[in-house]
């Protein structure tokens, strides 16, 4: 528990932990301070003036004592001018009023100041509908302008890097994307030019911003100055849906917003969360959400005879059925099966492949297709999959750096394996070629996109994305998070854990009527999720504290 | 149950003469008076009073430049949900002047259309306008070429594009 102190906020007495800022501290008891400069995450820069608020101290008597005014109340002292309340740390005793004439006054005149020259770009600017400028203006601003003097203009549509467009017109100064990239991407490439009213923002020569969390300060400018490239002009804000939901791209897990409509996905934002991801992503994995609405996403069940070159569609519970039965079949004739999983998938998805796998096919033969890229030292984890611990606990993936594909691939070479199941992997470019797959009596797939391995398969079963889907990912650090569905697209297109279910129960183990019932079977059946409900997780994820947990102690790889 | 008695007409009601008389009497004053009907579809009506709202155009300016910006906001208020936009980024510098954002795709279903006027309303741009047309059949369906040709030019005060 942090150390408190007690202050009074507009005659309520309140207390916040030691340490915060008047911004921070107001905003925890539900006031708000407006402000453009000041960001939680960033130095102080106090240049935008909007925070201003009235500050006060108990005055102290001769005696270094607080001086007792007749109401038997300690007499407060105030300071003689407006002060900001992003650079004061609230103190014991302090009281701070932030709805005075005066400190109203102060609001206006600023963004009187900070309207003067800003264009009336509204109807075309992607901010319109979350842009602070706004916001403050319908709060403080003036119904119409004093200002008779022309306008000062400045360059728009000016290229800041690769995926960034400046409006310098629309630039207030604030100075944010100065200091994240200097404090958080550490490339300090952004300054100002020039003076007054006539200051614009600029790229130092030579060094435009190239780092891999540029998109970040778009989100961060309180206005419309900065646009993503990716994002500018396709859809107005007010359109969007936005899902909570998370990164698949990395180990990390970053928390995130996903914009949608009309079950089409526009952006992807940062969500806050401080134990993983603070406010930022990166951009590679941001920029990665376009297969959703991939126009080639398979959307229909098919199913290919063996001596067929075409594959006809079906529908999907024939799919499952087909499926069911060729495994069986597999099973029965005392064939050798194996499990392609893949570390991409929820981890509900994993633990009934791994049933599927145990419990059904008895074959030891499961994987997962990891992927080893460089760590970044922020957010960017050597481990390119998001869920390669659910892949681990769930028993079906071996964790990072062993795989046992290479020994899948040989078995079925050698004909030991006649029955492969691959899920969500295009395994062709991950080990086992073309060649190889075609020797199998029987071929399953389920994924979500055509590629070299659904042409080969016998039966493919459309899957989904992971915004269209319930399920949990287990990021690098053992904590485990939700994702929900904030799309749906057309066509025969089912949750894998309910094609899996479907497919386990045809094969009689099991009965799962809902999501919820995989997960409470999951949390009952793999100890290191003992106790974990579904609500506990909540929108910022549970840590697992896998280092704790019985039998977990071999959770040691753990990439950097 | 309860059978009702059909009532019997009295001799003057059942006399008819004078009431085809006082029809008679109704059609003939008609006659020398000024028409008030029109050959619908030759001849169309004259609409009178400003308050009529027909069909919704799009209008350009007096430089021709297309005066909507697909900022979308007809589309957003669009009661039944009439129209539908699909904003395109002009970023190269044209003849036409500095325009950054048009829309590329611009479609009233004019079988949703309600006519309710609210997205001229809500135009920032003053870029649409409902105008005195009612008769709207022709061989293409609403986009924006068409929107456009019936809109015309609009010499108005907001002219988005002139001084960027
Ligand atoms: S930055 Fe805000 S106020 Fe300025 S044009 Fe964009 S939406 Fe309007
Ligand atoms: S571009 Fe945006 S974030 Fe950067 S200084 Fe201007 S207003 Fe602030
Ligand atoms: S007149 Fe009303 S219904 Fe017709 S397009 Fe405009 S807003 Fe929609
Ligand atoms: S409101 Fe006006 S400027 Fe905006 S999209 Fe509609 S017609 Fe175009
Ligand atoms: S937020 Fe305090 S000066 Fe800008």
């Amino acid at each position: 528990m942090p150390e408190m102190v007690n202050f009074t906020l507009d005659g309520r007495e309140v207390s916040v932990p030691r340490g915060s800022n008047v911004i921070d501290a107001a905003k925890q008891c539900g006031v708000e301070v407006p402000h453009y400069c000041y960001h939680q995450r960033l130095t102080v820069a106090g240049n935008c003036r909007m925070c201003l608020v009235e500050i006060g101290m108990p005055k102290l008597g001769p005696d270094r004592k607080p001086e007792v005014g007749p109401d038997g109340k300690p007499v407060i002292a105030f300071a003689p001018k407006l002060v900001i309340g992003c650079n004061q740390a609230v103190s014991e005793g302090m009281v701070v009023n932030t709805v005075t004439p005066r400190v109203r006054k102060a609001r206006e005149g600023v963004m009187e100041f900070l309207l003067i020259n800003h264009p009336l770009d509204c109807p075309i600017c992607d901010q319109a509908g979350e842009c602070r400028l706004q916001e403050f203006a319908v709060d403080y601003g003036r119904a119409a302008s004093r200002f008779v003097e022309i306008k000062e203009h400045k360059p728009k549509r000016v290229p800041l890097g690769p995926k960034i467009t400046l409006d310098n017109e629309r630039c207030i100064a604030c100075s944010r994307c100065v200091r994240f990239m200097k404090e958080v991407a550490k490339q300090d490439c952004l300054g100002f030019v020039e003076r007054g009213g006539r200051s614009v923002l600029t790229a130092f020569p030579g060094h435009e911003p190239n780092t891999n969390y540029d998109l970040n300060i778009v989100d961060i400018c309180p206005v419309g100055a900065l646009t993503s490239n990716d994002f500018r002009f396709r859809q107005r804000v007010w359109f969007l849906k936005e899902t909570r939901s998370i990164c698949p791209h990395c180990a990390t897990g970053c928390n995130t917003l996903v914009s949608s409509r009309e079950n089409v996905v526009y952006r992807q934002q940062p969500r806050d969360n401080a134990d993983v991801n603070q406010s930022w992503m990166c951009d590679q994995g941001r920029l990665n959400y376009r297969f959703v609405n991939d126009s080639a996403r398979l959307t229909t069940a098919t199913v290919r005879a063996a001596n067929a070159t075409d594959a006809t569609p079906v529908a999907w519970s024939e799919a499952v059925a087909a499926m069911a039965s060729a495994l069986r079949n597999a099973q029965h004739a005392g064939q050798g099966t194996a499990i392609i999983g893949s570390a991409r998938a929820t981890t509900e998805e994993l633990f009934l492949l791994r049933r599927l796998g145990k419990d059904v096919l008895r074959t030891d033969r499961m994987e997962t297709v990891s992927r080893a890229g460089k760590a970044d030292g922020f957010l960017v984890s050597a481990d390119r999959n998001p869920n390669t611990l659910g892949a681990y606990i769930t028993g079906v993936g071996h964790g990072l750096p062993e795989s046992t594909i290479p020994e899948i691939c040989a078995a079925i070479a050698r004909g030991e394996v006649r029955a492969l199941l691959v899920f969500g992997e295009n395994i062709a470019k991950h080990g086992i070629p073309e060649a190889i797959l075609a020797k199998l009596d029987f071929l399953g797939v389920i994924d979500v996109l055509p590629n070299a391995v659904t042409k080969l398969a016998h039966v493919v079963i459309p899957g989904m994305t992971f915004i269209e889907k319930q399920g949990t990912f287990i990021n690098g650090k053992g904590r485990m998070q939700r994702l929900k569905p904030g799309v749906r697209l057309a066509g025969d297109i089912h949750p894998e854990w309910r094609t899996l279910g479907t497919l386990l129960q045809a094969l009689g183990a099991g009965e799962y009527a809902d999501f919820d019932a995989v997960f409470q079977d999951m949390v009952r059946t793999l100890p290191p999720l003992q106790g974990v409900t579904y609500a506990s997780i909540g929108d910022q994820g549970l840590d697992l504290k896998l280092a704790e947990r019985p039998g977990e102690e071999a959770v040691a790889w753990n990439l950097p | 149950m309860k059978t009702m008695d059909r009532p019997k007409l009295t001799f003057a009601e059942r006399f008819y003469i004078p009431q085809i008389i006082r029809g008679l009497w109704q059609t003939l004053r008609h006659i020398p008076r000024k028409k008030i009907t029109v050959e619908y579809p030759e001849v169309k009506p004259k609409l009178h009073g400003s308050e009529y709202r027909g069909v919704p155009t799009l209008v350009r300016d007096p430089d021709g430049r297309v005066k909507c910006v697909a900022c979308q906001l007809c589309e957003f208020v669009c009661p039944p949900k009439a129209i539908r936009i699909l904003p395109a980024s002009r970023d190269a510098v044209r003849p036409d002047g500095n325009v950054e954002k048009e829309p590329e795709v611009f479609e009233i279903d004019m079988l949703r259309c309600i006519y309710c006027g609210l997205c001229e309303e809500a135009c920032p741009e003053e870029a649409i306008f409902l105008r005195k047309d009612f008769a709207v059949t022709g061989y293409t369906r609403s986009n924006k070429q068409k929107l456009l040709e019936l809109g015309g030019t609009h010499a108005d005060r907001i002219w988005k594009w002139k001084n960027k």
